[in-house]
C-alpha cells in the first residue's frame, strides 16, 4: 500500500515539476521573463545542485567538508576545456566535468577521510586551496587571466540536472547504502562496529557528492564568458556551506529552500558584497546560538504531509525547480 | 648564498607564522576549537598598530604594546560573545561558529573602513644591512626574530611558572577535574583567549613592518598557514606551535627559492594534508588511542 502510494506521489510530483518546466520555458521563449530573471533561475539551479551534492556529504554522511568550491572548480574547467578545447558536445562536457570532480573527490576521498572532524574540515579546506594554486598555474586554462566559455547553460540543462541530482541523492538516502551513510553520521564507531564499511561509504558518498558539483561546476561555467580561478576561493566553498547549514544539516528539502531563499538574497544585495556578507555571517552564528540544527534539522516538507493521508513523496522537487 | 638569504627570510616568516600559531594551539588545546577568527585578530593587531604609528605617533614598543592590548581585549570580547554560549554544543555547531565569526570581523571591518590597503610608514624600525660572509642581512630580520624569541620566552613563563598558566594546563588536561579543584574554568579560557589573541596582534605589527602592505583580508590566508604550522608541531603543544611555524616558514621561503613561488601558498596545504595522513599527532605531539 504505502509503496503504491509513494510511486504516485513521486510521480504526481515529476508532473508538476514538468509543468512548472513548461511554464517557464514558455515564459521565456514567449520573452516575458527577462534575461535578469533567467539568469537568477539558472543561478538557483545551480545552487540547488550545490547545495543538494553537499547536503550528501555533511547532512547526511556527517563528514565535514569545506572544499566543496574546489569540486567545483573541477568540473567547471574540465567541462569548459572539453568544449572549449576538444569541441565537444555540452552534454559530454557535462558528464566528463562530473565524473573528473569524482576522480578529485576519490583522490582526497581516500586518505583524508581517514581524518575526522574538525581535522578533515582543514584537510578539505585546504584541497580546495590547493585546486585554486594549480589552477592559477596551469596555462592551459588560461592561468590567473582565466579561460573564455561560450554561454551553452540553458534552461532545460538547469532542469534536468537539478531533477536527475534530487531524484538520485534521494533514492541513495533511502537505499542500504544511505542508512549506512547515515548511521556515519550518528556514531561511527557504533557503525564500524556493526559491520559497516565506513571507509567505503564515506568514499562513495564523497564521490557522489563530487559528481554533482562537478556537474553544477559545467553549469556554472557555461553560464558565465569567463572562469577564473578567484571565482573558486574558499568564500565560494562558505557560500555552499551556510546553504546546508541554514536548511539543517541532514535535510535535502531545506537545503533545496535554503538554496532559493538566498539566491535570491544574494541577487538583491549584488550591489553590496559587504552586507550580503555580513549577513551571511549573522545567519551563520545566529543559527548555531540558537537553532543548531538549521531551520528544517533532519526532517523534509514532504514528513509535513504524510499524517493527511500520503500526499506528494518529493514535494520539494517543485519547489526545487 | 643565496640559499642562506632565503633561509633568513623563511625564518623571519616563520615566526609571524609561530606567533599566530601559539594562539591557535593554546585555544584548540584548552576548548577543542579552531578558532577561525584567529587570522583575523592578527588583521586587527596590524591596523591597530597602524594607526598606533601613523596618527598617535608612536615609536614601534608603544605601538606593539597597544595593539597586543586590544587584540587581547578584542579576543576575550569575541569569546565570551561567541564561543562561550557554545561551550557544550557540538563541534561542528562550534566551527561552523568560528568561520562565521571570522567572516563577520571581515566584512564588518570592510563595512565601516573601506577594502583599501594601507602601507606601514618604512622608519619604524632601522633598516641597515650588514654583511656577514657575503650574505647582506636586513636588521629588520634580526629584530622581528628577536621580538618573537622574546615574546615566547615570555609565553613560556607565563605557561610555566605563572599561577594562571598552571591553571590553563590543568583545564586542558582535564576541565572537569580543574572545575572540582577550584579552578575558575572560565576566566582561565579568557586569559587563554587573551594571550592568544595579543601575541597574534603583536604578530601583526611585526608583519605590516616586514611586509609594509596591510589590508583587510591579509589575515585569512596567513591564518590558515599558521594553523598548519600547529598542526605540523602538534596541535595543542606551545613550544610544537613555535618549531612548526618556523619550519613552515623555512619550507616556503626554500620553494620559492627554487623558483615555484607561484605555488607557495599550495605548499603550506600539501604540507598539512601530508602530516594529517602520516603522522596526524605531529611532530611533537604524541599518539592517542581512540575509546568507546
Amino acid at each position: 500500500m504505502t509503496t503504491i502510494k509513494r510511486a504516485k506521489g513521486f510521480w504526481l510530483s515529476i508532473l508538476l515539476s514538468l509543468i512548472f518546466f513548461a511554464v517557464v520555458q514558455v515564459l521565456i521563449g514567449g520573452g516575458s521573463l527577462n534575461p535578469f530573471y533567467q539568469n537568477t533561475l539558472m543561478f538557483i539551479g545551480i545552487n540547488i545542485i550545490l547545495a543538494a551534492s553537499l547536503h550528501l556529504i555533511i547532512g547526511i554522511t556527517g563528514q565535514f567538508s569545506i572544499g566543496h568550491a574546489g569540486f567545483l572548480a573541477v568540473g567547471a574547467y574540465a567541462s569548459a576545456v572539453m568544449t572549449m578545447k576538444l569541441e565537444m558536445p555540452f552534454y559530454a562536457a557535462l558528464i566528463v566535468g562530473g565524473l573528473a570532480s569524482a576522480l578529485a573527490g576519490l583522490i582526497i576521498g581516500i586518505p583524508s577521510l581517514r581524518l575526522k572532524g574538525d581535522y578533515l574540515a582543514i584537510a578539505t579546506l585546504g584541497f580546495g586551496e590547493i585546486v585554486r594554486i594549480m589552477l592559477l598555474n596551469i596555462d592551459y586554462v588560461g592561468g590567473a587571466s582565466g579561460m573564455q566559455v561560450s554561454h551553452l547553460t540553458t534552461w532545460p540543462w538547469v532542469f534536468a540536472s537539478v531533477i536527475v541530482t534530487i531524484i538520485v541523492i534521494r533514492n541513495f538516502t533511502s537505499s542500504t547504502h544511505g542508512r549506512a551513510c547515515i548511521s556515519i553520521r550518528e556514531d561511527e564507531t557504533a557503525a564500524d562496529s556493526m559491520g559497516i564499511n565506513t571507509t567505503y561509504y564515506k568514499v562513495v558518498a564523497f564521490a557522489i557528492g563530487a559528481f554533482f558539483a562537478g556537474i553544477a561546476g559545467g553549469l556554472y561555467a557555461h553560464n558565465f564568458y569567463i572562469i577564473q580561478p578567484s571565482n573558486f576561493g574558499f568564500l565560494k566553498s562558505f557560500d555552499i556551506l551556510i546553504l546546508v547549514v541554514l536548511g539543517g544539516l541532514g535535510s535535502l528539502s531545506g537545503a533545496v529552500l535554503a538554496a532559493i531563499l538566498l539566491t535570491v538574497v544574494t541577487t538583491f544585495l549584488q550591489d553590496y558584497p559587504e552586507t550580503r556578507m555580513i549577513i551571511y555571517s549573522l545567519v551563520l552564528i545566529v543559527m548555531m546560538l540558537y537553532r543548531p540544527q538549521g531551520l528544517m534539522g533532519t526532517k523534509e516538507i514532504t514528513s509535513m504531509f504524510k499524517r493527511k493521508g500520503g500526499s506528494s513523496h518529493e514535494k520539494n522537487k517543485n519547489t526545487a525547480a | 648564498m643565496e640559499l642562506i638569504q632565503q633561509l633568513i627570510n623563511g625564518v623571519s616568516l616563520g615566526s609571524i607564522y609561530a606567533l599566530i600559531a601559539l594562539g591557535y594551539t593554546m585555544v584548540y588545546g584548552i576548548v577543542k576549537l579552531i578558532n577561525f577568527a584567529h587570522g583575523d585578530v592578527f588583521m586587527v593587531g596590524s591596523f591597530v598598530g597602524f594607526y598606533s604609528i601613523t596618527v598617535l605617533d608612536l615609536s614601534f614598543v608603544p605601538a606593539l604594546l597597544i595593539s597586543m592590548t586590544v587584540c587581547a581585549l578584542f579576543g576575550v570580547l569575541i569569546e565570551r560573545i561567541a564561543y562561550k554560549p557554545l561551550r557544550n554544543a557540538t563541534r561542528i555547531a562550534a566551527l561552523i561558529t568560528a568561520i562565521g565569526v571570522s567572516l563577520l570581523i571581515e566584512y564588518g571591518f570592510i563595512y565601516v573602513r573601506g577594502a583599501q590597503p594601507e602601507a606601514y610608514p618604512n622608519d619604524v624600525l632601522p633598516t641597515d644591512k650588514f654583511n656577514i660572509f657575503g650574505v647582506s642581512i636586513n636588521s629588520q630580520s634580526i629584530l622581528i626574530f628577536g621580538v618573537a624569541v622574546v615574546l615566547m620566552i615570555i609565553l613560556q613563563i607565563i605557561v610555566h611558572k605563572s599561577k594562571i598558566g598552571k591553571a590553563m594546563r590543568a583545564v586542558s588536561y582535564d576541565a572537569d577535574a580543574a572545575k572540582l579543584m577550584g579552578i575558575n574554568v572560565d576566566n582561565t579560557i579568557s586569559a587563554t583567549f587573551a594571550i592568544g589573541s595579543a601575541l597574534a596582534g603583536a604578530a601583526g605589527v611585526i608583519f605590516g613592518i616586514y611586509y609594509i602592505k596591510i589590508e583587510p583580508l591579509m589575515g585569512v590566508l596567513p591564518g590558515l598557514k599558521a594553523f598548519v604550522a600547529a598542526v605540523l608541531g602538534g596541535i595543542g603543544i606551545i613550544p610544537g606551535a613555535m618549531v612548526g611555524g618556523l619550519l613552515l616558514g623555512v619550507i616556503e621561503a626554500l620553494v620559492s627559492a627554487a623558483g615555484y613561488s607561484l605555488w607557495r601558498d599550495a605548499v603550506a596545504f600539501v604540507v598539512l594534508i601530508l602530516i594529517l595522513i602520516f603522522m596526524p599527532q605531529g611532530l611533537f605531539g604524541k599518539n592517542k588511542k581512540e575509546k568507546v
